[in-house]
């Protein structure tokens, strides 16, 4: 089972669903955990281990200035102005190219071929029995996430539970990150950023086929408006965690809820349960 | 850099409108118009700018159809990185002008030698 955590608003608590679910299942099972936060990955932060790293590569265009005749083809078929053919001179803006491969196959001449260039890295740790965790990180300065995160997910493909904590937002890594997921976790806060941002993560999923259902964290207890909107739209709220000081310590000093404070074990079992209700997926 | 040597000389001004009344634009990749200008005559046309709502990636895009205008030099507010290598390497001069007066003015200016050549 592929389980999605997503949020829409950033900060309301994807990643401390996503590692103390992790952490607690891992006790039973085997569970893969994958950070497709890659600009800001942060899991690793709860669960140091020496980590095994790879680099992840992209296929870029090199032209062979000797073959080129300088038509044009390659820079009128590019739609994102990687490259711009001038007379006797073929500009190349990597930064734009989106490794398509058109350049190379509309090339009359054959004079483009493609190179692996470095994007980011992926790290590959097992920080305790159970648990494999895969971070993607992007270079800085790269600007393409999605071939990280789909890089992240191919490693754990063949594994039996992933957890996929992503990024916060709707756009294009957080679509990748969720692509082929069976369930999603969205964590929200009561406020009204929350439930804005959540009314558009709810969209994303939907429009993506995937079954969702709620986190509330920092919860004031009555969370009325974000309620209203979950009974409103047949969203199921699986579990609550309240505004308290001494989680918001915990979690800031690195620590692990379901680590410190055992008994929360049992909230997150809980919720892997309806998440797998969610997905269809029986005992 | 070849300087401005009044001989025929096709310039090009980034514009918000379609005529030499129209206010000129800050932005190049993005400008919703390009007006050209012949420097000898002051006959001019006006091109909408395919790349005005792209998605990525305009300015060389819109340094190819300056390139495929025959266009030499180039009067804009703001050049970026990616669209001031095309213009440099296809030896296109450019020349910025804040936005404000209209491409008249901007052409008048280009005429006085009075723009400030963006390096």
């Amino acid at each position: 089972m592929k389980l999605a955590i997503a949020s829409g608003k950033g900060g309301t608590g994807k990643s401390m669903v996503a590692a103390n679910l992790a952490y607690t299942l891992a006790w039973t099972g085997q569970v893969t955990l994958v950070d497709c936060d890659v600009e800001e990955p942060n899991l690793h932060l709860f669960f140091p281990a020496p980590a095994s790293t790879r680099e992840v590569t992209v296929p870029v265009p090199v032209v062979d200035e000797t073959t080129c005749r300088h038509c044009g083809k390659c820079g009128e078929f590019c739609q994102y102005g990687a490259l711009t053919v001038l007379s006797k001179r073929i500009l190349f803006f990597p930064e734009l190219c989106h490794s398509c491969g058109g350049c190379m196959l509309v090339c009359p001449n054959n004079a483009i071929h493609e190179e692996p260039k470095r994007i980011g890295t992926l790290s590959v740790s097992a920080p305790q029995p159970g648990l494999k965790l895969i971070s993607g990180t992007l270079d800085t300065g790269s600007p393409h996430a999605v071939p990280v995160i789909r890089a992240a997910k191919k490693l754990a493909a063949q594994d039996p539970v992933v957890i996929l904590d992503t990024a916060p937002g709707t756009s294009c890594p957080v679509v990748e990150a969720l692509d082929g997921c069976d369930a999603c976790i969205l964590v929200t806060e009561s406020t009204p950023f929350g439930l804005h941002d959540l009314q558009l993560a709810v969209d994303v999923v939907s429009r993506l086929g995937i079954p969702a259902g709620i986190v509330i964290n920092r919860s004031d207890g009555k969370d009325e408006e974000t309620l209203r909107f979950c009974t409103d739209h047949d969203l199921e709220v699986m579990m609550t965690l309240p505004f308290s000081r001494e989680i918001a310590a915990i979690q800031s000093r690195g620590d692990l809820l379901c680590q410190v404070r055992p008994e929360w074990q049992k909230d997150f079992c809980s919720l892997f349960f309806k998440c797998r209700a969610l997905a269809g997926v029986d005992e | 850099m070849s300087k401005n040597k009044g001989a025929i000389m096709k310039i090009c001004f980034t514009a918000k409108g379609t005529t030499l009344d129209s206010q000129t634009e800050e932005r190049f990749g993005r400008a919703p118009y390009f007006i050209l200008i012949e420097s000898e005559n002051g006959s001019f046309e006006a091109i909408q700018n395919p790349f005005a709502d792209g998605g990525g990636g305009v300015g060389p895009k819109a340094a190819q159809v300056l390139i495929a205008n025959n266009v030499k030099a180039l009067v804009s507010g703001q050049v970026g990185g990616n669209a001031r290598e095309v213009l440099a390497a296809a030896g296109i001069t450019m020349y910025i002008c804040r936005a404000g007066g209209s491409v008249r003015d901007a052409f008048d200016q280009f005429t006085k030698k009075t723009l400030e050549q963006s390096a």
